[in-house]
């Protein structure tokens, strides 16, 4: 059975980064890469730290400007400039650092930026703790703290308030900025089974992480990243634990000869 | 994504009073500490400082701190300091000064104590102080330059931009109708006093009952009946408390004597009449229930908070946190201007040092009421209440005979100690 049956030859990719570039004062984080993900499918994003693949993935999530380059979702060549631009093209990015205002609640961070208003323009916190009460109920059953600051919550709590914020719009496109790197071994298999959920739905995900393992576990195709630059991008039933880590520390695809 | 379960509403266990009250424990502190200062200061002075007569003076002299200790909630919440306002407020005073003593009536030909004059004082004040605030904010939010440096920088400059335009002379008379908004010149009487009580007394039963209904509407956790009762009726018994007093202060019988001989009529012997609510504290009140509306219940008070508490979170959640920095010194300004009024109205001039070193009573006021200077977290009822007990502490000493540098030694070490104690409560707490 072929374990990526999501990419048909010819069909359209759901996002198409090409040849995007940018620099932070003389350095080039990011050098002409192009990534691509089609949906249902779990694309990860594997490199050291200061490969550049978090900063790769900020300009799609819209924090950061591309110098030069290309995005296009659904084969239409879009605008991301702020993060409110990238939510209205449904890509939703859960941040390495989850992203949460630690001084509110778990609703009013579900909601930032895209409250939920009564018909004079209040906020209406009311109605949107019942949805966050809807979402954490199927994301994390054991969720109980709805009226405390999130900075009283467990890192695992923490984790599925992010994913709940991602997931509760509609997301299309997810990116996922290591996603378990705070979490015990139990949290880690919440997230592996939403992964699987969201694929099932069509969601594309973009996984950035470090565990070479997880991302053999998880994703469908790996882009492997170094000095900013991509390396290649392979399918994951194609290469071993062994040969992503080679590219990773090598900069090396695997096939080429090695120096 | 159809899967819409609820989550069961978490078991409540059995608590003290204080607890099934749900009243806010910081409030109850504050309060406490409160009236602990006034019943101390009315032993001291021998049952002076509890009368009608100093509670509406105390009243009164806070009003100006307090409507400026609102915005700097909003301004230390984010993060921010506004070391300005003092000279704002100067700035803001000298333009009102010359708009309604010179332009209108002179230059414009309007001649003095035109109805018109007041509102259009007003209005100029306003406009200045607000455009002022967002020029800050724009240095602030647009050009990085620390908020600490630009209203340091705004603190030398405003206030001396007044002295400029007034060439440092003090301005008066004011506008009759102007001086109204002051204090004492302008109150409401005892019968419109009641009427007002009554209806703020309504009006927030009213509040609390909507906010059950909403909350049981949606299957969450309300409080006991009997506790929303009881809390209902310690909100209603305050409002109705406070106008008892403030009509309870007499307006002195040769004062009520002229202004009755001001109409042309003889006053009835052994009439009294109370003051009732002064102009200037309907403004506070107006301004706190506004501003509370804002930081709990609108899209920008929640992006305050959320700036505040983390920064980056708030423009990765499509925030334009520098804009929100702009309005919120915009905001700071008006205020500003708003207490310009009030205090050049009780004083019934303009002069140079109007409002100097309320930069310090208005931060102090807004942090003793619980408002974090590592962000994200404040009240703007705790900094009224702050503004509150820095008056009653200043003028309770005052009325004790403290020499006046002890008074100070003592309002310092109050303010650090005040935020000991936060801090202390926040750890026990565990929360930041």
């Amino acid at each position: 059975m072929a374990r990526n049956p999501h990419r048909n030859a010819g069909e359209t990719p759901l996002v198409e980064m090409k040849d995007i570039s940018i620099s932070f004062g003389g350095v080039k984080a990011v050098d002409h890469v192009s990534v691509d993900l089609h949906p249902g499918e779990v694309v990860g994003l594997l490199g050291h730290n200061g490969a550049g693949k978090s900063t790769l993935i900020k300009i799609l999530s819209g924090a950061y400007a591309m110098d030069s380059g290309e995005i296009r979702v659904n084969g239409n060549k879009v605008e991301i400039y702020t993060p409110r631009d990238a939510r209205a093209q449904n890509i939703e990015t859960i941040y390495q650092t989850l992203a949460l205002a630690d001084n509110l609640d778990a609703a009013a961070n579900l909601f930032l930026g895209r409250e939920l208003v009564t018909p004079l323009g209040l906020v209406d916190d009311a109605a949107m703790e019942s949805e966050c009460r809807k979402i954490m109920g199927r994301l994390n059953p054991n969720f109980r703290k709805f009226s405390e600051p999130v900075s009283a919550l467990s890192g695992g709590q923490r984790q599925s308030v992010a994913i709940a914020r991602a997931v509760y719009f509609n997301a299309k496109i997810l990116i996922m900025d290591e996603p378990t790197a705070a979490l015990g071994p139990h949290e880690t298999q919440m997230v592996a089974e939403l992964i699987q959920q969201l694929k099932a739905e069509g969601i594309g995900i973009f996984l950035i992480d470090h565990d070479v393992h997880a991302v053999m576990e998880l994703c469908d195709r790996a882009s492997v990243m170094k000095n900013g630059q991509l390396v290649g991008t392979v399918e994951i039933d194609d290469v071993t634990d062994d040969d992503l880590l080679s590219m990773i520390i090598l900069g090396k695809k695997p096939g080429e000869a090695a120096a | 994504m159809s899967d819409t379960t609820s989550q069961p509403v978490s078991q409540q266990t059995s608590r003290n009073l204080f607890q099934q009250l749900e009243l806010d424990m910081r409030l109850l502190g504050m309060i406490g500490a409160f009236v602990i200062l006034c019943i101390g200061f009315n032993i001291f002075t021998d049952g002076r400082f509890l009368t009608p007569r100093n509670l509406f003076n105390l009243t009164i002299q806070t009003v100006s701190v307090a409507i400026m200790a609102t915005g700097m909630v909003f301004i230390i919440v984010t993060r921010h300091i506004d070391l300005s306002v003092g000279g704002l407020l100067a700035v803001s005073s000298a333009v009102m000064a010359i708009t309604q003593t010179d332009i209108l009536p002179t230059a414009l030909g309007l001649g003095f104590d035109h109805p018109l004059i007041w509102v259009v004082t007003i209005l100029a004040g306003l406009a200045v102080g607000t455009l002022i605030g967002a020029l800050q904010g724009w240095l602030v939010g647009y050009h990085a330059i620390p908020a600490f440096i630009v209203t340091l920088g705004g603190f030398l400059l405003w206030r001396n931009v007044g002295w400029f335009m007034t060439d440092g002379q003090t301005i008066a008379p004011l506008d009759a109708t102007f001086l109204k908004l002051g204090g004492i010149n302008g109150t409401l009487g005892e019968f419109w006093s009641w009427v007002i009580g009554a209806v703020a007394a309504v009006l927030s039963v009213w509040g609390l009952w909507m906010g059950r209904k909403s909350r049981a509407g949606h299957g969450f956790h309300v409080k006991p009946m009997w506790a929303e009762l009881t809390v209902m009726g310690i909100v209603a018994g305050a409002i109705l408390g406070f106008v008892a007093v403030l009509n309870a202060y007499h307006i002195p019988s040769r004062k009520l004597k002229r202004m009755f001989e001001a109409r042309g009529e003889v006053m009835p012997e052994g009439l009294e009449v109370g003051y009732g609510l002064p102009i200037s504290v309907l403004i506070l009140i107006a301004v706190a229930v506004v501003m509370t509306v804002i930081a709990k219940r609108t899209r920008f008070g929640r992006y305050i908070f959320a700036t505040g508490g983390n920064p980056d979170a708030a423009e990765l959640s499509g925030i334009n946190t520098r804009l929100l920095t702009v309005k919120i010194f915009a905001l700071m300004g008006f205020l500003c201007a708003l207490s310009a009024v009030v205090a050049s109205a009780r004083l019934s001039s303009h002069t140079n040092d109007i409002g100097t070193l309320d930069e310090l009573r208005v931060i102090a006021a807004a942090v003793i009421g619980g408002t974090a200077l590592s962000g994200g977290l404040g009240t703007i009822y705790g900094a009224i209440l702050g503004a509150l007990v820095m008056q009653s502490l200043q003028s309770g000493m005052a009325m004790v005979g403290v020499d006046a540098p002890l008074q100070n030694i003592v309002v310092g070490a109050v303010l650090v100690f005040a935020v000991w104690i936060d801090i202390q409560y926040r750890k026990r707490l565990g929360t930041k």
